[in-house]
């Protein structure tokens, strides 16, 4: 049976810019009826028809899960990514027919944590905007922990402090403000688990933290989606299909299955939920694993890649697609 | 027109019996003349008109007795419906679900209005008016998971999705084919699968467990599961025990086609939309032999199956005792011609 996600019909209700990098966009369903309930942490694959190409990048649901009205994203631009934060932030207009998946949750809260606490950096905010308000509509215990560069970069962060006041930290880069980790995860009551959504040095940071005090890994949620980073091209023979196809410098090994016709399952489009995973028939030459998915002897044996977010560099590679 | 609810017991006189429309409809759960395990997973879609999928949650006129056997059992044992602390969330969801799912199929035996959280529910068969507020346990009579479930056929165990695993965190579960929700309550996947034999070896249980827990909202799953139970007994748990499995032993090549009966779980699978939790019904579906006969090919095909079974699988289905009479009242009825392929009778 295949896997992944139901699609939904929307249309863009609003488009609200934030501030200089991040703008918010708000979805409704296109017949008028409610969107499916979701869980905080969720969050959307959006379809992006981008002249001859799709584009398809997951962002976290933002909204409270309790008004199924409308979903909301935030977009934060990236001027020298690949591409799809420039299209949507210039692309994409109240009133534009789009295609989303159903809800997915890849960073689900723990719902017997005594207390949550939550740690983010910079855009990874999104998905504790959603947490926040499910817990705080259900008198749940949680303390949000936030940095940001400067304070007009603090995307929500008014927002936040004004709905949870104290509950809510503000850390500033540019006051040298710093989260006092160690100290932080050392004073925690029993029974609480920890939520991190961050630049990747930011999660590598609080998780190694977090072990080395004592945390066990149970208690120590993560999201992790690392956007496929651009590459030097290669090509690749996918036997099942028959096919070889080129994958371009901005283009994930993913992407262009999909572009040649062949349709792996997926979620997260990021390395982390497994549904790509894919067998290596034969391979002469070096991959760039980029997933957090496969064990690392899964990653030295060079008989997995996950195509999302994985590259390879060398004379040929034969994947069982 | 609705359906016509039986009056009938599944315990003492044992008054439960099958229609003929319900014997037609009933799911047999072998495509081929012989069985083994497999992960025989597929999409919970709508199936045709007249089977038990022609609705996602099957309604059928064994449901007021049903739900009348659940409630003497939860009178006598309260613990066959647990739900940990942190599972209440997950019983709303459940809630919801069979609300929606029980109203769309059945407008003419339940109605859901909804105002916001201000919910009013109408089930018609059990006589229950009820208005309350989604997500204010207050006002139910019971926790979320027990009404609804007190309303609903089949057993439900709700499954907590953390570290890489499901849990077993809440339940009510008292149809069940000899396992106790009391003793595996809090186990994950593969601790409460310990006790299946053959499977583990052939790596199902690591396969079935990866595709649950990518189970997405809006994608339900489903597979068929069986065994046999003595009498039409949908209370076969280990805690009872003393009073079913003495069964075993009185089947007599005169009792067969009365006593010996065909269980068939419809097992579905459902991410919780509020909870992220996954919700696996287990719908116990009976036929008695005489009944199942009554159409030539599943006869047949029955008959082969259990000849062939692996002892194995024999032993850990509870069928040892009484194989041999079964199979042997079974051969009169299988001239060895061929069956025709698929489930469905001819």
């Amino acid at each position: 049976m295949s896997t992944g996600t139901t699609k939904l019909d929307v249309v863009v209700s609003d488009v609200v810019p934030v501030n200089d990098l991040v703008t918010r966009f708000h979805f409704r369903r296109r017949d008028g009826e409610l969107l499916p309930t979701f869980s905080g942490g969720a969050h959307v694959v959006v379809e992006m028809r981008d002249s001859d190409r799709t584009r398809l990048n997951p962002y976290s649901l933002m909204g409270s899960p309790l008004d199924t009205r409308e979903y909301t994203i935030s977009v934060r631009r990236d001027d020298v990514g690949r591409g799809g934060s420039l299209f949507m932030h210039r692309q994409v207009k109240p009133g534009l027919e789009m295609v989303i998946s159903y809800p997915v949750n890849l960073f689900s809260l723990d719902l017997r944590a005594k207390k949550h606490l939550m740690l983010a950096g910079g855009i990874g905010i999104t998905p504790f905007m959603a947490q926040t308000s499910q817990l705080a509509a259900a008198g749940g215990n949680f303390e949000l922990h936030y940095t940001c560069r400067t304070a007009s970069l603090g995307t929500y962060a008014d927002v936040l402090q004004q709905r949870y006041g104290s509950r809510v930290k503000l850390y500033h880069d540019d006051r040298e403000e710093r989260i006092d980790l160690d100290r932080l995860l050392s004073s925690q009551p029993l029974g609480t688990h920890l939520y991190v959504c961050g630049p990747a040095g930011m999660i590598n940071w609080v998780r190694d933290r977090a072990a080395a005090l004592g945390w066990p890994s149970e208690t120590v949620h993560f999201e992790h989606f690392a956007a496929p980073q651009p590459g030097a091209p290669f090509d690749v023979t996918l036997a099942v299909s028959g096919k070889t196809i080129r994958v371009g410098e901005q283009q994930s090994l993913l992407e262009a299955m999909e572009a040649a016709g062949v349709d792996p399952p997926y979620l997260c489009r990021g390395g982390v939920c497994g549904q790509c995973e894919t067998n290596v028939i034969s391979s002469d030459g070096k991959f760039i694993h980029n997933d957090h998915w496969l064990s690392e002897e899964d990653h030295r044996s060079g008989c997995k890649i996950m195509p999302c977010v994985s590259r390879f560099d060398g004379k040929s590679l034969v994947l069982e697609r | 027109m609705g359906i016509t609810f039986r009056k009938e017991t599944f315990r003492d006189d044992y008054t439960f019996r099958n229609s003929p429309e319900h014997i037609r409809r009933f799911p047999f759960p072998f495509n081929e003349d012989a069985y083994m395990y497999a992960v025989n997973i597929e999409p919970h879609v709508v199936g045709p008109k007249g089977s038990v999928l022609e609705n996602l949650i099957d309604v059928d006129e064994h449901y007021v007795a049903e739900m009348q056997d659940r409630a003497l059992v939860l009178a006598e044992d309260p613990l066959r419906c647990q739900s940990l602390p942190h599972m209440t969330l997950a019983g709303w969801d459940l809630l919801e679900l069979l609300m929606e799912q029980q109203a769309l199929g059945y407008p003419e035996h339940f109605t859901l209005e909804r105002d916001g959280d201000r919910w009013r529910w109408i089930n018609r068969p059990l006589g229950i008016d009820d208005t309350f507020t989604f997500g204010d346990t207050s006002t139910l009579p019971y926790g979320p998971m027990e009404y609804i479930t007190r309303q609903s056929q089949g057993d439900f165990c709700i499954l907590d999705q953390r570290d890489g695993n499901l849990w077993m965190d809440a339940g009510m579960v008292t149809t069940q084919a000899d396992w106790s929700l009391d003793f595996d309550i809090g186990m994950n996947f593969f601790e409460w699968h310990a006790p299946v034999p053959l499977a583990h070896e052939k790596g199902i249980f690591t396969r079935a467990l990866k595709f649950l827990t990518n189970i997405q909202q809006g994608k339900p799953a489903r597979r068929l599961n069986w065994t046999m139970t003595i009498n039409p007994r949908l209370d076969t748990s280990p805690e009872n025990y003393h009073k079913w499995g003495p069964d075993r032993a009185t089947v007599t090549p005169e009792n067969v086609g009365e006593k010996v009966h065909l269980r068939v779980e419809l097992q579905s699978f459902w991410r919780l939309p509020r909870s992220n939790a996954i919700v696996f019904p287990i719908r116990c579906y009976l036929i008695k032999m005489d009944e199942l006969v009554t159409q030539p090919k599943w006869a047949r095909r029955l008959h082969r199956v259990i000849r062939d079974l692996p002892e194995e699988l024999a032993t850990y289905k509870g069928l040892t005792r009484y194989r041999p009479t079964l199979v042997e009242w079974l051969s009169k009825l299988d001239d060895g011609s061929p069956t025709s392929p698929g489930f469905g009778p001819d």
